[in-house]
């Protein structure tokens, strides 16, 4: 067990480190910041200073190196913009952001959840036709024409909600929505597709034979089964509870971390958009590390023999 | 004779396709019976039909009477009532049979708490108490175990303890030997023998082996493309097969003594459900068939030897030949 998780640790500190290498190469192979920062009009020595005082004048390698030991000392940098140091800019955007994905993950949940085990257990009724188109369309439609739809029914047509900002819970009615559609969808198209396969195995048939209640069959002993391929899905949600609103946030002008990323990248702002990118990283190892120890507590036969 | 279960002109039909074609079937108190047949003749989806065990989509007709109460047509709490209580099934590949996730204990306890209204350290207990009778070795410690711990001739004695947990009447084992290799079959065989004679539930054995039928029954039913078409004590019907396909069930049995001798297979397959023979089902492949056989299917009759038959021109009566149970038993 503890070779298990020691081995997970390993594996999930070299994929954010492969995450932070990857970001750092890839923004200053696309764009100058001294450039957009500048403008194109300022003197080529006001350029050079500039490049100097954020160590860009430096071999790549070398600005590679400094990157990392900073990291490891808790230095995440400043921001060319306002100066100020990059993590505290981005900590200051995550609670905005979990306004929206927090209820929105519940919404998927709650929702998602129930429809695919209720359409799995009413197999080709019309209710499962149902659920089947409605989980379709819903993560299909893309989610900056949800946002814009949803903006044209319920703030031009009808106009009782905000089309956009912040501030109040009636505010977040929208994104919070926009966001959870497409994730209900999955999650009931899973959960029932899970569901399906279990309630064929043998072991249900079982347990129906030894005269165990149809509602116990389903609860005892069908939902812990479809419960281990359920989790990797929400594992995936939980860990891009910070990621997961770029376009939303953008849409519906949501001060949280995706609009702060989207301004950061547009600017070159180089330490913001790495410590985003850094902690997003690090949201999605460690929601997976948290499923593949569930794993093991959901099924005893995956407890054995941990995956590698 | 005392009846336990009366089946009645018991129909099954997926999607429209007949898979049963009307089986009437008896069984006593305490009475060991074997159904045999090719994979698909319908030996199971008797069974599964009479407990309501099949998907939605099969259409059940007919008639399973069990003391007063009828089972075909009853609501599902009726049969949630009968299933493990009066009639306990046990299947086929018994290491996919059991929950993964669930202990094997507390599978056994479930039934014990269902049936018996037995919780807690009583549960505990008598599911112990029944592990050792199954002959799992080490119950106490092997209580809190999950399925993929034990190999799948325990799985299969942890099965049977959980059907004996709700004391039924009636025990249906489903091929319980099919997945298991030689030696282990010939235990559970012997395990199920023995249950019977302590216990004294009937037992309905379901299996495509001859010989395990011959070991652990007195009367056998052989079922071909959803009908009986021979039934009898299970010695009478052994030593003189009077249906040339049962008659074909034992020419492909390899013969342990005597001189080697070539198998003689049935020819052909079994035909496909959706387009049966109008005549007798099995006269495509039947050596002994007349023209007749194709057009008029010959009904199920009372012989004066004691067994019932269902062909025009069975193998003759007075037929003594090297057929005997000792065979089957190999």
């Amino acid at each position: 067990m503890l070779r298990f998780v020691a081995l997970r640790l390993a594996r999930a500190l070299a994929t954010v480190i492969a995450v932070m290498t990857f970001a750092f190469v890839v923004l200053r192979l696309s764009g100058d910041p001294a450039q957009v920062m500048l403008g194109p009009d300022v003197p080529q020595e006001a350029v050079e200073a500039f490049r100097r005082s954020w160590g860009l004048d430096a071999p790549l390698w070398q600005q590679y190196l400094a990157y990392l030991g900073a990291i490891f000392r808790g230095d995440f940098g400043v921001s060319m913009r306002d100066h100020s140091p990059a993590l505290a800019l981005v900590l200051e955007r995550v609670p905005a952001t979990l306004q929206l994905t927090i209820p929105a993950l519940i919404l998927k949940l709650g929702l998602g959840i129930p429809a695919g085990v209720y359409a799995a257990l009413h197999r080709d009724s019309l209710i499962d036709r149902g659920v089947i188109l409605l989980a379709v369309a819903g993560f299909t439609i893309p989610s900056f024409v949800l946002g814009l739809v949803l903006v044209l029914i319920f703030a031009v047509t009808l106009g009782v909600l905000p089309s956009g900002g912040s501030g109040t819970w009636v505010h977040g009615i929208l994104p919070t929505l926009t966001i959870s559609i497409g994730g209900i969808g999955v999650l009931a198209r899973f959960s029932r597709s899970a569901m399906i396969e279990v309630m064929g195995q043998p072991y249900i048939r079982t347990a129906a034979a030894k005269g165990v209640k149809w509602r116990n069959v389903v609860r005892g002993h069908a939902l812990p089964n479809a419960a281990v391929p359920i989790v990797t899905l929400v594992g995936f949600m939980v860990g891009s509870l910070i990621a997961g609103a770029v376009v939303v946030e953008t849409i519906f002008s949501w001060p949280g971390i995706g609009r702060l990323l989207i301004v950061s990248v547009s600017n070159r702002d180089l330490a913001v958009v790495q410590c985003i990118l850094l902690l997003i990283a690090a949201a999605m190892v460690v929601s997976n590390l948290v499923v593949d120890l569930l794993y093991g507590a959901l099924d005893p036969r995956l407890r054995a023999q941990p995956a590698t | 004779m005392d009846r336990l279960v009366e089946i009645r002109d018991l129909r099954v039909a997926f999607d429209g396709v007949p898979v049963l074609h009307g089986i009437d079937l008896d069984v006593a108190p305490g009475e060991a019976l074997g159904l045999v047949g090719e994979s698909g003749c319908g030996k199971s989806v008797t069974w599964l039909a009479a407990l309501g065990l099949l998907p939605a989509k099969a259409r059940v007709t007919g008639s399973v009477r069990l003391g007063a109460g009828e089972l075909v047509g009853a609501p599902r709490e009726t049969l949630e009532t009968v299933r493990g209580k009066r009639i306990a099934m046990i299947f086929q590949d018994p290491s996919s049979a059991l929950n993964p996730v669930i202990r094997v204990g507390k599978q056994i306890c479930e039934a014990l708490r269902l049936h018996r209204d037995l919780r807690g350290a009583a549960a505990k207990a008598e599911a112990i108490r029944l592990m050792e009778m199954v002959g799992i070795p080490d119950a106490p410690r092997r209580f809190d175990l999950y399925t993929h711990e034990f190999s799948g001739g325990q799985c299969q004695r942890l099965m049977i303890a959980m059907a004996l947990a709700g004391r039924p009447d009636l025990l249906i084992a489903d091929e319980p030997t099919t997945a298991l290799d030689a030696t282990i079959q010939a235990q559970i065989l012997e395990l199920l023998a023995r249950l019977r004679r302590e216990t004294g539930m009937a037992t309905v054995f379901i299996s495509h082996d001859l010989g395990a039928v011959a070991q652990v029954c007195e009367r056998v039913c052989v079922m071909y493309a959803g009908r009986i078409v021979e039934a009898g004590p299970v010695e009478r019907l052994f030593a003189h097969p009077r249906h040339p396909y049962t008659r074909g069930l034992f020419d492909a049995i390899p013969q342990m003594s005597g001189p080697r001798r070539r198998l003689v297979p049935i020819p052909g397959t079994v035909p496909d459900p959706r387009a049966l023979p109008p005549g007798c089902a099995f006269a495509p492949r039947c050596t002994r068939a007349h023209d007749a056989c194709s057009r008029t299917r010959p009904d199920l009759l009372a012989q004066p030897d004691g067994r019932t038959l269902a062909c025009a021109y069975p193998v003759p009566e007075a037929r003594h030949d090297s057929f005997s149970t000792e065979r089957a038993m190999t």
